[in-house]
C-alpha cells in the first residue's frame, strides 16, 4: 500500500522517481524495442552451445550410454549429479516467488518473474538427464506407465524414493508454472493494450485472457495468488527433501544420513540464488533494468546466499563430526576418503567455492557491487556443481571391496552435454526476456511507493480529513 | 464482465491512494458500482467495494482433498489390493512410504484447480476480447465505474471524483470499449 510511511531508514525499492506509465515503458521496451547488441550475442551463443549440447546427446542415444566415463563402481555420475544440480538450481525461483511473499519481502517484485522463468528452464535442464541416462528414452512412457502383460498388471513402486521423485519434479514443475503463468496474465494484458502489430496483439491478447484490471477479478487473483504461495512453500522444501531421499534412504556411507533434507534444501537455495544472481545481472545490463534490479536487490539476494552458503559450511562440518562421532569405520573412512583421497580435488574445489568464496558477503561494499556479486556466483554455481558431484562419486569410487575401487573421468561426451544443457538453459532465458515482460510490473507499481514521501501522498492525507 | 444494462458514470483517477479513498466515499454514499479497475493489485480496495471474501479458497480446498484420496487409495490399491510385490522385506501397506506422493498430488490437483477456478471465477479465457473503460487501465490510470441507474445522485458522485483527484469524469454507453479506439493517452 502506497500511503504506508515505513522509517526513513528504508532505500526505496525503485531507484529514481518513476511514474506508473515509465515503468511499463521501462519494462516494455525489451519487448517492444530492437534488442540490443549483447543479446544478440547472448542468444546466438547459448543457441550454438545449445545446439552441440543435443547433437551430443542425440551421438549418445545413437551409440549409447556406454559414452560416458562411468564403471561399476561408480555407476552413478554424470547424469544424477546434473540433475540434482539443475534441480537445485530452480529452488530459487519458488523462493523468491512463495516464501518471499509470504514474508512480506516486497523486494522481491523485480526479480520474481525472472528467478521463476529460471526455475521453469531448470526444471527443463534437469529433465534432459534421467531421460538421456534411459539409453532408448522413447520406450521410457512404457516403464512409467503400467502396460499389459503376461503377468498381470505390473506397477511402479510406490516405496521407493526414485518414484516420489518423479511425482515431486512433475508436482514441482506444473505448479511453477501455473504460478507464473498467473503473476504473467495482468502483465500481458499491459504489453496487449500497446501492442499496434496484429500479431503480438493476437499473441498477447490470446494469452492474457481478456484480463482487463478489473478488481471484481483482482479480488480472486490475489486470493489464488496467495493460495499458490502457500502450496508452492512446502513445496519447494519437498521437492529437495525427496531428492535428497534418493541418497539418504540407501545404505552408502556419505549417502546414508539424516542431516541430508534440510542440506540439501540450503544448497539448493544457495546455488539458486548464485544462479539469480548470475542471469539478472546479465540482464539488468542487457536490458537496461538497473533502476529495478538496484542496489537494494543485489544486497538482500547476497545476504541470503552468505546464509544459506554458511548453512552448506555448517552441513558439511556436521557430516564429519557425525561420521566420527558415529563410531562406524565405513562412515568415518568415506569422509577421511572424500577430503584426503583420489577426489579431494574435488572436495576442496567445492569448499573453497561454497564456503570460502561467499564469506566476502559480510561486507556491505561488496554486496553491492555487481562485478564481485557476478564472479561470486560464478564460483557457487561451480562450487555447488562439485557438492553433487562429492556427494556422489566420492562416496561410490572406494567401496566395501578394495579390489573393486575405481576412478571415474568424464568423457567429452559428458562434458559437452553438461554446457549444452548451459546453453540450453541460457538460450531459453534469452528467449524469454524477448518475448516476455521479464520484470513483473504489475507488482513493481505496487511497491513504487515504498518508502517514499511524495508531495502527492501528503495532499490527499489533507483531503481526507477536510 | 458481462455487458452492463445500463450507462456507467466512470472516474479516471492516477493514483492508487486516490481510488482508495474515492471507492470508500462511493460506497459511503450508497452509490452502486459496476466495478474499478486497477492496474495492479491494490490492497484492500476489494474490500472499499464491499466485495465478499473469493471463493476460490474452496476450489483449492476441495481439489486438494480430491487429490489426497487419489493418491492414497491408488497406492493402496496398487500396491497392497491388486498387486502386492515384495520389495527387500518392506511393508505392502506402508503409510509414511506413502506420504511424499500423498503430498505432491495434494499440492498438485489442489494447485492446478486453483488456477482453473480463478480464470472461472473471473470468467476468463484464451481469445476473451478485453472491454476496456479506458485505454490506461492496464498502465497507469485507475478507473472507479458507477452504475447510472434510476436513482442514481450524479451530483454527489462528481463531486467525490473531483475531491479525490479525477483526471477524467466521464459517461460511457453500455458498449463502449476504449480498445477499439485508436491509442490515446498512457498507451502507446
Amino acid at each position: 500500500m502506497g500511503a504506508h510511511v515505513y522509517s526513513v531508514m528504508r532505500e526505496p525499492l525503485v531507484v529514481g522517481k518513476k511514474t506508473l506509465h515509465e515503468i511499463t515503458q521501462d519494462v516494455c521496451q525489451s519487448i517492444e524495442g530492437k534488442p540490443s547488441l549483447l543479446w544478440w550475442l547472448g542468444f546466438l551463443t547459448s543457441g550454438a552451445i545449445a545446439t552441440a549440447g543435443v547433437a551430443t546427446m542425440l551421438y549418445q542415444m545413437y551409440v549409447g550410454v556406454g559414452t560416458w566415463g562411468l564403471n561399476k563402481t561408480v555407476g552413478w555420475g554424470f547424469d544424477i549429479t546434473n540433475f540434482v544440480f539443475w534441480i537445485g538450481i530452480g529452488h530459487a525461483g519458488t523462493l523468491i516467488s512463495a516464501v518471499l511473499f509470504l514474508f512480506r519481502q516486497k523486494w522481491r517484485t523485480s526479480i520474481n518473474r525472472s528467478a521463476e522463468a529460471m526455475t521453469l528452464f531448470a526444471v527443463l535442464c534437469a529433465l534432459i538427464y534421467p531421460t538421456i541416462h534411459m539409453g532408448r528414452p522413447w520406450i521410457g512412457p512404457l516403464w512409467i506407465a503400467p502396460y499389459p502383460n503376461l503377468r498381470g498388471p505390473l506397477w511402479v513402486n510406490f516405496r521407493s524414493p526414485l518414484l516420489w521423485d518423479v511425482f515431486a519434479i512433475s508436482t514441482y514443475f506444473t505448479i511453477s508454472l501455473c504460478f507464473w503463468y498467473i503473476g504473467l496474465v495482468p502483465d500481458l494484458a499491459t504489453v496487449r493494450d500497446r501492442a499496434k502489430h496484429w500479431l503480438r496483439k493476437v499473441f498477447y491478447g490470446t494469452l492474457s485472457l481478456g484480463w482487463n484490471g478489473s478488481v471484481r477479478n483482482w479480488n480472486h487473483y490475489e486470493v489464488a495468488y496467495m493460495i499458490f504461495a502457500g502450496l508452492s512453500t512446502p513445496l519447494v522444501f519437498s521437492v529437495h527433501t525427496i531428492v535428497s531421499m534418493d541418497f539418504a534412504t540407501s545404505v552408502i556411507p556419505g549417502w546414508h544420513t539424516t542431516i541430508f533434507p534440510p542440506y540439501f534444501v540450503a544448497g539448493a537455495i544457495f546455488s539458486g540464488f548464485a544462479m539469480v544472481l548470475t542471469l539478472l545481472l546479465i540482464a539488468r545490463k542487457t536490458m537496461r533494468l538497473e533502476a529495478y534490479i538496484n542496489e537494494i536487490t543485489m544486497d538482500n539476494m547476497a545476504k541470503i546466499v552468505l546464509l544459506t552458503g554458511s548453512l552448506v559450511g555448517l552441513a558439511y562440518g556436521t557430516e564429519f563430526f557425525v561420521a566420527w562421532y558415529s563410531g562406524s569405520i565405513y562412515e568415518g573412512f568415506a569422509f577421511i576418503n572424500r577430503a584426503t583421497g583420489p577426489f579431494a580435488w574435488s572436495y576442496w574445489i567445492m569448499v573453497s567455492c561454497n564456503v570460502i568464496s561467499p564469506q566476502i558477503l559480510w561486507f556491505k561494499k561488496l554486496r553491492r557491487n555487481p562485478w564481485v556479486l557476478f564472479v561470486m556466483s560464478i564460483f557457487v554455481n561451480i562450487g555447488m556443481w562439485f557438492e553433487r558431484f562429492v556427494i556422489i562419486v566420492t562416496s561410490l569410487h572406494r567401496d566395501y571391496l578394495p579390489s573393486s575401487w575405481a576412478y571415474y573421468t568424464m568423457t567429452w561426451v559428458e562434458y559437452a552435454e553438461l554446457i549444452g544443457t548451459f546453453g540450453i538453459f541460457f538460450f531459453m532465458f534469452f528467449v524469454f526476456i524477448r518475448f516476455l515482460p521479464g520484470i513483473a510490473f504489475g507488482e513493481v507499481k505496487g511497491v513504487n511507493k515504498y518508502a517514499r514521501h511524495d508531495s502527492h501522498g501528503h495532499a490527499h492525507a489533507e483531503v481526507k480529513h477536510g | 464482465m458481462a455487458k452492463p444494462p445500463v450507462q456507467l458514470f466512470c472516474g479516471v483517477f492516477g493514483d492508487e491512494d486516490d481510488t482508495l479513498d474515492a471507492t470508500r466515499a462511493c460506497r459511503e454514499a450508497g452509490l452502486e458500482f459496476h466495478d474499478v479497475y486497477a492496474p495492479y493489485a491494490v490492497h484492500g480496495l476489494d474490500r472499499a467495494m464491499g466485495l465478499p471474501f473469493s471463493k476460490v479458497t474452496w476450489v483449492t480446498f476441495c481439489c486438494g482433498a480430491l487429490g489426497t484420496t487419489i493418491a492414497l487409495s491408488g497406492m493402496t490399491y496398487a500396491s497392497w489390493w491388486d498387486w502386492p510385490v515384495n520389495v527387500g522385506g518392506k511393508e505392502a501397506l506402508p503409510f509414511p512410504a506413502f506420504v511424499p506422493i500423498t503430498f505432491e498430488l495434494t499440492v498438485l490437483i489442489g494447485g492446478v484447480c486453483t488456477m482453473l477456478g480463478m480464470f472461472a471465477l473471473c470468467l476468463l479465457y484464451p481469445g476473451k476480447k478485453a472491454r476496456l473503460l479506458h485505454k490506461g487501465q492496464t498502465d497507469d490510470k485507475f478507473v472507479i465505474a458507477l452504475k447510472k441507474t434510476e436513482d442514481f445522485n450524479e451530483q454527489k458522485a462528481r463531486e467525490i471524483f473531483q475531491r479525490h483527484h479525477a483526471e477524467e469524469i466521464a459517461t460511457r454507453d453500455p458498449g463502449y470499449n476504449a480498445a477499439d479506439e485508436p491509442a490515446t493517452g498512457g498507451a502507446a
